[in-house]
């Protein structure tokens, strides 16, 4: 199968924290927050592997990340994309009158896209703009 | 600064002895003084009263508890909100106003200084910051010892001297200006979620009462030489009857030696004056506690009066605010602070048909008129517990009036009304009494030399009020005694007009009062010997990152005290 | 320069409060960090990367270098011609910071809003109805016996809060693991879920329910279904004995319950929960806040205008109402003109209808580091690190204040926060009297 369903949380991770500090634009804050973690059960399934990019589509927006196999699973048809730019292209903005956005528990497909590039954070500031 | 000179008012000063006669007010650098030159700016106060500025010894208005309340209670700000204006930062009342409101508000009514009664030392940093921000007023705060963990140990210990200095170390340590013990040993059975009985029950873990802490404290106190006497929420709060317990703390110090004021207060009383075994039959305590009080010097107290009107209770105890709850159910909040203290926040609405409100307010009224010494008693009413503290016109209007009294005797419970003595109470305060119970003796009993008098050197913090003494009669029209305190002519605050007909025209920054005892270099170097091995074990935060420097205080006034020790 | 080692440093990343950092400077540069967490070590190691060494202004599309009254000037015109400005961020700097945004907000007529909106906010909104029964951190570390994670993750949001607070720390009645049992509720098998005595796992958007189980478990109700939020009956009723029979319980909670469907109900529901555990036992709920003054955002926003976030001041009194006077709707309506940021980066954290709107106004970003907010803004005024290069108020996660020093110094012509809004503050101010 070439594209799962999911349902997409988002949050810290050890990684992207310590990235942060070394800058929102430098390699190692990319390489740490445009991911998107899956349980090993649904990556074989989605017939991916780890590094390859992925589509992560919801009905707000879409994003190409990079497919990791978690280390935190099982969480099967649960996909982790921690907080960042990337992650935020797939909110939905509503807030239902709680002042909060909903930015876990969203429904969304992952589907393979090896060949498509992930966004610069200038690219994704431009795609906001829109 | 220009001189000011208060021409023609009638003066009450009963600090030093002045009842009503018309005298000039001499204002020069902040300070009252004998005469000014004939540059002075003159205000002529001709048939108005004038006092010095309130003082107001016990209200909840700054910390963490005061803030949590105000972040749960949304519904309390949304209809009393103030706009800004030339002079004034904008803000929101009503029963935890925000600090900027707080401090305006007590400038309308003519008061100039204010102290928070409570704050947990580990969360002392947050109760300055927010005193930083009170405009106008100057204040200070009350250190919480009563469930600490050093004081429960050397207590137990038997070691006084070694607690004097610890006590005077944490009054450094927190920019603390006297010594608070709320429900002592009680907080800390809370952590299990148990209380104390009363003065000889056991604090588990620690094998020490109640009693041995308000003794130990009250020995420390005269030790320190603090400005104030030790200032006690006593066990049993949320019990039925609990007078006697409130005697009996008072009774448990009658042999400690205090230095030049009263050992113990206790404060807010309405909340345990009360007599009996359940609910439903409670009575007032106010006859026997009035009793103790007439008959012995080594106390003094508050009554905490009760308004009937939507309230925020607020406290460090914890374990009475639970059992509050489960009786208001309404919302609650709860902060236990480590090795420390506790605190609880609930609201709840106070209903003259209430029978169990109806004699707790008559208990307040009940203590104020059987109180025979008006330097012995103070008006409260423990804002925001009894009510909000813009209710203070509104409490003198019934200590001045039996009529004021009456009228509302007459709405209240039916059952309350004839198992209360009140109704049967013929005393009226006079004007010199009211000055005494809100300026005067709150100052003398703060060891406030420079406070709640008119005379040469004290601060110029002056109140103005629209009653002529010569004219009025205070019983027949509190109406328009109740408007006037609530909107002072002039509040001069430091030598500067704050206050114009109600309105701030000004705003100043207050100063932050704080004591320190000054111990001997060997008992200060054995205690922070003493505190260095133990904080690690018993705080999450590091020694060094514990106390608070004196910068941090907007505008510190510290006062120094010679220690025995 | 000669090496200094400061000690008792207070980290200033996540809001654990963390004290006991030793750090080796040289008074500009750091070289090491110890005591603290990875997340700190890197913290206070780079404090050079993605600097903004000068102000900066956008003329003909691109950000120039300019001086910093230039940048003041127009920071304070943008403001002060704006109907309704946003003031936002907060999270990371100082309780004096902070109070300067309050004034200026107040003084221009705007919104201000703190990180609480998009994270904590339903937990604010939860404890307005319902209260909260809490303690201060190391009153967890004395007593607790049962400690639970629900919706968090500490090891890698909090990384030492085991250590000083929960599992791994010393209380003076809970001296070592053995004493304490963990609970961890998750939807993943996160690496705190690991360390637990006992996971539970839960299917996605389902916390409301599962809590709602657990508190009629706790009242003795039958609950008639088999499994509750995919966890099988017997978990529920165990895990409901587990809490009632505990000495001392501590829940800690995350974004888990916050972020997902339900929101605010779902903290409300963990509120309730542990209010009624009260009535058998004693727990504390506390919420694990992320950002090092994202509690003192709260706290001061709190006694200055009565409100903990999503203060509107435009009609000049204090209004609160999230969904409305909260940044990510008010930009998501398209309403505001104006925005100033201060160490935040909305625009690569808003959802992209909100975001849309904010990089359609003038921004003006006030932050030490670059970002994708500092790159759309009008004007840039790089400030320095609060508890680094400046020392401030900061809340801990119990709110606990602590005084963050400075250990070494900013990089030259770097200014604090609270000078750079205090400059702004006083240029809009003659702005005003000018006209």
């Amino acid at each position: 199968m070439s594209r799962i369903e999911v349902t997409v949380i988002s949050g810290r991770s050890l990684s992207q924290a310590r990235s942060r500090e070394l800058g929102k634009f430098s390699d190692e804050y990319a390489r740490s927050v445009a991911i998107c973690e899956l349980d090993p059960e649904d990556m074989k399934e989605l017939d991916s592997i780890d590094g390859q990019n992925v589509r992560v589509t919801t009905d707000f927006g879409e994003v190409i990340v990079r497919a990791v196999t978690s280390k935190q699973a099982p969480h099967r048809r649960v996909a982790f994309v921690p907080y960042g730019p990337w992650a935020s292209m797939l909110f939905d903005p509503a807030t239902h009158a709680s002042g909060m956005p909903t930015l876990k528990g969203v429904k969304a497909t992952v589907e393979k896209a090896a060949d498509a590039k992930i966004a610069t954070l200038q690219e994704i500031t431009h795609m906001k703009a829109e | 600064m220009p001189e000011l000179l208060i021409r023609n008012g009638r003066v009450f000063d009963p600090l030093n002895g002045i009842a009503g006669e018309k005298m000039d007010i001499a204002v020069r650098n902040g300070r009252i003084v004998e005469k000014v030159s004939g540059k002075a700016r003159s205000l002529n106060v001709s048939g108005f009263t004038v006092m010095p500025g309130g003082v107001d010894i016990h209200s909840h208005i700054a910390g963490s508890k005061a803030n949590g309340a105000r972040m749960m209670r949304p519904e309390d700000h949304s209809k009393d909100p103030e706009r800004k204006t030339k002079y004034t930062r904008c803000g929101v009342g009503h029963t935890i106003p925000s600090v900027f409101t707080t401090g305006y508000r007590y400038a309308r009514m003519g008061y100039t200084t204010v102290f928070e009664p409570a704050t947990p030392p580990l969360k002392t940093r947050h109760t300055h910051e927010e005193l930083n921000d009170i405009p106008i007023i100057d204040k200070g705060c009350f250190t919480l010892f009563g469930n600490n963990w050093f004081v429960m140990e050397y207590v137990k210990q038997g070691r006084i001297e070694e607690l004097a200095a610890y006590v005077a170390w944490m009054l450094e340590a927190t920019k603390g200006y006297a010594i608070k013990i709320v429900n002592p040993g009680g907080i800390e059975a809370w952590r299990w979620g148990r209380n104390v009985r009363g003065l000889d029950d056991t604090v588990p873990n620690f094998d020490v009462t109640p009693r041995q802490i308000v003794q130990a404290l009250c020995q420390v106190n005269s030790l320190l030489n603090l400005p104030h006497a030790v200032h006690v929420h006593p066990n049993a709060l949320a019990e039925p009857g609990n007078y006697q317990t409130t005697i009996d703390t008072m009774d448990c110090v009658k042999h400690v030696q205090a230095t030049n004021h009263p050992t113990i207060h206790v404060t807010h009383v309405q909340f345990t004056g009360r007599k009996g075994w359940s609910w439903a039959d409670v009575r007032s305590g106010a006859p026997e506690i009035a009793d103790y009080v007439n008959t012995h010097d080594h106390v003094s107290i508050d009554p905490g009066q009760l308004i009937f009107t939507n309230v925020t209770w607020m406290t460090a105890d914890g374990p009475a605010m639970f059992a509050l709850f489960k009786l208001a159910k309404t919302k609650w909040l709860n902060v236990d602070v480590e090795s420390e203290t506790g605190a609880g926040v609930v609201c709840a609405t106070y209903k003259k048909s209430n029978y169990v409100n109806a004699i707790q307010w008559g208990i307040a009224l009940e203590l104020a008129l059987l109180v025979k010494n008006p330097w012995k008693i103070f008006l409260t009413t423990d804002h925001p517990n009894g009510g909000p503290f813009t209710s203070y016109p509104r409490v003198i209007s019934w200590l001045v009036s039996k009529e004021a009294r009456k009228k509302l005797l007459d709405k209240i419970n039916k059952t309350a009304r004839r198992r209360l003595d009140l109704p049967g109470i013929d005393r009226e305060y006079t004007l010199n009494e009211i000055a005494t119970i809100t300026r005067a003796a709150t100052a003398k009993s703060l060891g406030l030399e420079s406070k709640g008098h008119l005379g040469q050197g004290a601060d110029a913090d002056i109140a103005v009020y629209n009653i002529d003494p010569s004219k009025v009669d205070l019983s027949r029209d509190y109406k328009s005694v109740r408007k006037a305190f609530s909107r002072a002519v002039f509040t001069i605050k430091g030598g500067r007009i704050v206050v114009k007909n109600g309105e701030v025209v000004r705003s100043v920054q207050g100063r932050t009062f704080w004591t320190k005892p000054v111990v001997s270099e060997g008992a200060m170097r054995a205690v922070t010997s003493d505190l260095e091995s133990k904080f690690d074990d018993y705080y999450s935060v590091r020694m060094a990152n514990y106390p608070i420097h004196e910068q941090y205080l907007a505008a510190s006034e510290m006062i120094t005290t010679k220690a025995g020790v | 320069m000669s090496k200094t080692i400061s000690e008792n440093v207070i980290c200033t990343f996540c809001a654990s409060g963390c004290d006991d950092l030793e750090i080796t400077h040289n008074g500009r540069d750091i070289s090491s960090a110890r005591n603290g967490c990875a997340i700190s070590v890197s913290r206070f190691t780079s404090t050079k990367q993605s600097r903004i060494s000068r102000p900066l202004l956008r003329t003909k599309e691109r950000l120039r270098e300019t001086t910093y009254l230039k940048a003041i000037d127009r920071a304070a015109r943008i403001l002060n011609n704006a109907r309704y400005p946003v003031l936002y961020g907060w999270s990371q700097t100082s309780s004096e910071a902070i109070s300067k945004g309050i004034e200026l907000a107040e003084l221009v007529g705007g919104i201000i809003d703190n990180t609480t909106t998009s994270c904590h906010g339903p937990t604010i909104l939860g404890v307005q109805d319902v209260g909260e029964a809490t303690c201060t951190l190391g009153e967890v570390r004395h007593s607790a016996d049962l400690v639970i994670y629900w919706g968090c993750n500490p090891i890698h949001s909090h990384p030492h809060h085991t250590t000083r607070f929960t599992i791994f720390s010393k209380g003076r009645f809970r001296k070592t693991r053995k004493d304490r049992k963990l609970v961890v509720v998750d939807v993943r098998r996160t690496d705190t879920a690991k360390l637990a005595d006992r996971f539970i796992q839960i299917q996605p958007n389902t916390d409301y329910e599962l809590l709602t189980a657990l508190r009629a478990a706790l009242k003795g109700e039958e609950i008639e279904q088999d499994s509750v939020a995919g966890v099988p009956l017997e978990t529920v009723e165990e895990l409901a004995d587990m809490m009632a029979d505990c000495e001392f319980g501590a829940l800690f909670f995350g974004l888990g319950l916050t972020m997902s469907a339900g929101k605010h109900r779902n903290t409300e529901a963990a509120l309730a929960l542990v209010r009624d555990l009260n009535y058998v036992t004693k727990f504390a709920i506390i919420p694990m806040r992320g950002w090092f003054n994202v509690r003192g955002a709260n706290e001061v926003s709190t006694w200055q205008t009565g409100y903990p976030y999503a203060v509107d001041l435009t009609q000049g009194y204090p209004r609160f109402n999230p969904g409305d006077t909260s940044a990510i709707d008010a930009f998501t309506r398209g309403e505001p003109d104006a925005a100033l940021v201060v160490a935040s980066d909305p625009v690569s954290h808003f959802p992209k209808a909100a975001a849309r709107n904010l990089l359609g106004v003038p921004i003006v970003s006030v932050d030490p580091k670059r970002t994708p907010t500092t790159e759309a803004s009008e004007v840039v005024i790089p400030s320095a690190i609060i508890g680094i290069e400046t020392a401030g108020t900061i809340y801990r996660i119990d709110g606990v204040a602590l005084e963050a020093r400075k250990v070494i110094h900013p990089p030259p012509g770097i200014r604090s926060d609270v000078e750079i809004l205090d400059a702004i503050i006083k240029r809009v101010k003659a702005l005003r009297g000018r006209r």
